[in-house]
């Protein structure tokens, strides 16, 4: 954007290559096959996904692999109706916390599947506890965006 | 034990400056230690609070920042969170080793991109950033838990707004100030639906400094010291969907600042607050956590009038992050204006009474991962 004052832009693009680690490529590989991959801590019983190596509360390894549901509850969303730069989605979109049957964390994810521009609409399908369920995309990469959204039930 | 005081703060204005960031910063250091009757020798040492890469377009602020700073050939460091800056400050000062430091926040926020473009960079490359995860999206999630498990209504956290902006107006230093009714907050875009663009803070440019010293030599510098009464931090799980967005870390801070400062009613006891809520219903969800409320009678306690500028404990008299949000320096300006307003300093935004205890409070990360809470005496 122009301004009254002397400026000078200078856009930076820098490559940057994190590595997965070994438990993270298994659960992104599992999104592939339509499998959501957890692993649970055999200290406290908690279940999260995505897996982790570690359960950040017990500071011990995660050694058990579970299959989560792919389908859960509704947590909390927000309507995005906003744009900005590097967005990885053309507004409006829906981005939801949803607690997987099976999990003892919220999973982050999109909301789609139906007319959400119509806030009525809206009104109808989302609520705290409502069913959704995981809408796979029909072409595959091993990342997270494999599930295209969650749809409500 | 040693105590430490806060001898002078300076600010600039939260508005556009003009001013490259080097001299921007220069002006408010050159301003706190003219305040001091000092020079830039006479300083022990130098902590700034900034954000470098993503704040600035700038690898290592440390070596930028430190000309304008006056750090040159001094010790010091640099935290992203301001206030812990400032607690860095103080323990430099509590070891014994300085009897002055030196302590300044600074960002250009009109020179960087916006901020939910910078605040998505929190989450990783896997998961978060791929699913649209900022701090609004996230914010905005807990606002829609917030108001579903307590029953506040939508109008309650536009109040905020419309309270924060008010005040702005007698602070000279404010970024954004309106007077606006709920019913513009209400019909305001709904950006992030449940939150509208008034109850999201803008992003504003700032440079604070604050001039700490010890006891001994803070009564040769001030006839009003402002003292350090009690700290505490708490820092929660990096995944917000780890996390009850509603159950954080902030009771934990603010219990660790109040058992340090002897507070048992903070409500009573404390004169004034400068909470950090970049969007408006983090103020009473905040304040709930921070013992002025109880738990879920945020929506109630904005009602009741209570945080107003002429309230029992005015929350935000200077009108908040959702006036003035110079990012990383945001938590230092609370302690600013907190410090001035126990030093009777804050001009036309100085609540009516006499301020002993103010509070000061900062949270950065998702959802108020990180919180810390800043306790200051007369």
């Amino acid at each position: 954007m122009a301004k009254e004052y002397r400026t000078i832009r200078n856009d930076v693009a820098l490559p940057y290559q994190w590595a997965l680690g070994r438990t993270w490529t298994r659960f992104f590989d599992g999104l592939k096959e339509e499998r959501i991959l957890g692993t649970k801590c055999d200290r406290c019983g908690k279940v999260y996904v995505p897996a982790r190596s570690f359960c950040p509360v017990c500071f011990t390894d995660l050694m058990e692999w579970v299959d989560v549901k792919p389908r859960g509850r509704l947590v909390s969303w927000t309507v995005v109706n906003t744009s900005y730069h590097g967005q990885v989605k053309e507004p409006p979109y829906i981005v939801a916390l949803i607690r997987l049957d099976g999990a003892d964390c919220d999973f982050h994810h999109f909301i789609d599947g139906f007319n959400i521009t119509d806030a009525g609409e809206r009104k109808r399908k989302l609520r705290a506890g409502a069913k959704v369920k995981a809408v796979w995309s029909p072409s595959k990469n091993a990342d997270i965006r494999d599930i295209a959204w969650f749809a409500p039930v | 034990m040693q105590r430490v005081a806060i001898t002078h703060v300076a600010q600039s204005s939260g508005a556009e400056s003009r001013e490259s960031l080097m001299d921007f910063t220069y002006r408010v250091n050159r301003e706190v230690l003219d305040k001091a009757g000092l020079q830039r020798e006479d300083v022990g040492c130098i902590i700034a609070g900034s954000a470098d890469i993503f704040h600035s377009g700038l690898s290592c602020a440390n070596a930028f920042d430190w000309d304008g700073i006056g750090a040159f050939l001094k010790e010091g460091s640099r935290a992203e969170e301001s206030a812990f800056s400032f607690i860095y400050g103080c323990m430099r000062i509590l070891s014994g080793r300085y009897d002055t430091v030196l302590v300044t926040a600074l960002v250009k926020g009109s020179e960087n991109p916006d901020n939910d473009p910078i605040t998505s960079f929190y989450g990783d490359p896997f998961y978060l950033r791929p699913t649209g995860i900022n701090e609004s999206v996230v914010a905005a999630m807990q606002m829609r838990q917030y108001m579903e498990r307590y029953s506040v209504t939508e109008e309650q956290c536009a109040q905020v707004a419309v309270k924060n902006l008010g005040n702005a107006l007698f602070n000279p230093c404010a970024d954004r100030k309106r007077r606006v009714s709920i019913e513009d907050v209400m019909s305001s875009e709904r950006i992030y639906d449940p939150l509208k663009a008034l109850e999201c803070a803008p992003k504003s440019d700032g440079v604070v400094a604050v001039l700490l010293a010890s006891e001994k030599r803070a009564k040769k510098l001030t006839k009003k010291p402002v003292w350090l009464a009690g700290y505490g931090c708490s820092m929660d799980h990096f995944h917000p969907g780890d996390r009850d967005l509603l159950k954080g870390r902030l009771p934990e801070a603010a219990k660790r600042a109040y058992g340090m400062a002897g507070i048992a009613y903070p409500r009573k006891e404390l004169d004034v607050a400068e909470v950090c809520e970049p969007y408006a219903f983090q103020e009473l969800l905040w304040c709930e956590q921070l013992g002025f409320c109880g738990e879920g009678k945020g929506g109630k306690w904005i009602d009741s009038g209570a945080s107003r500028m002429d309230g029992v404990l005015p929350v935000n008299p200077s009108g908040g992050v959702l006036a003035t949000n110079p990012y990383p320096a945001r938590g230092l300006y609370r302690i600013a204006e907190a410090a001035l307003q126990i030093k009777g300093e804050a001009g036309e935004h100085q609540v009516g009474k006499t301020v002993r205890k103010a509070l000061a409070h900062s949270t950065h990360g998702f959802g108020g991962q990180c919180q810390s809470v800043v306790i200051l005496s007369a």
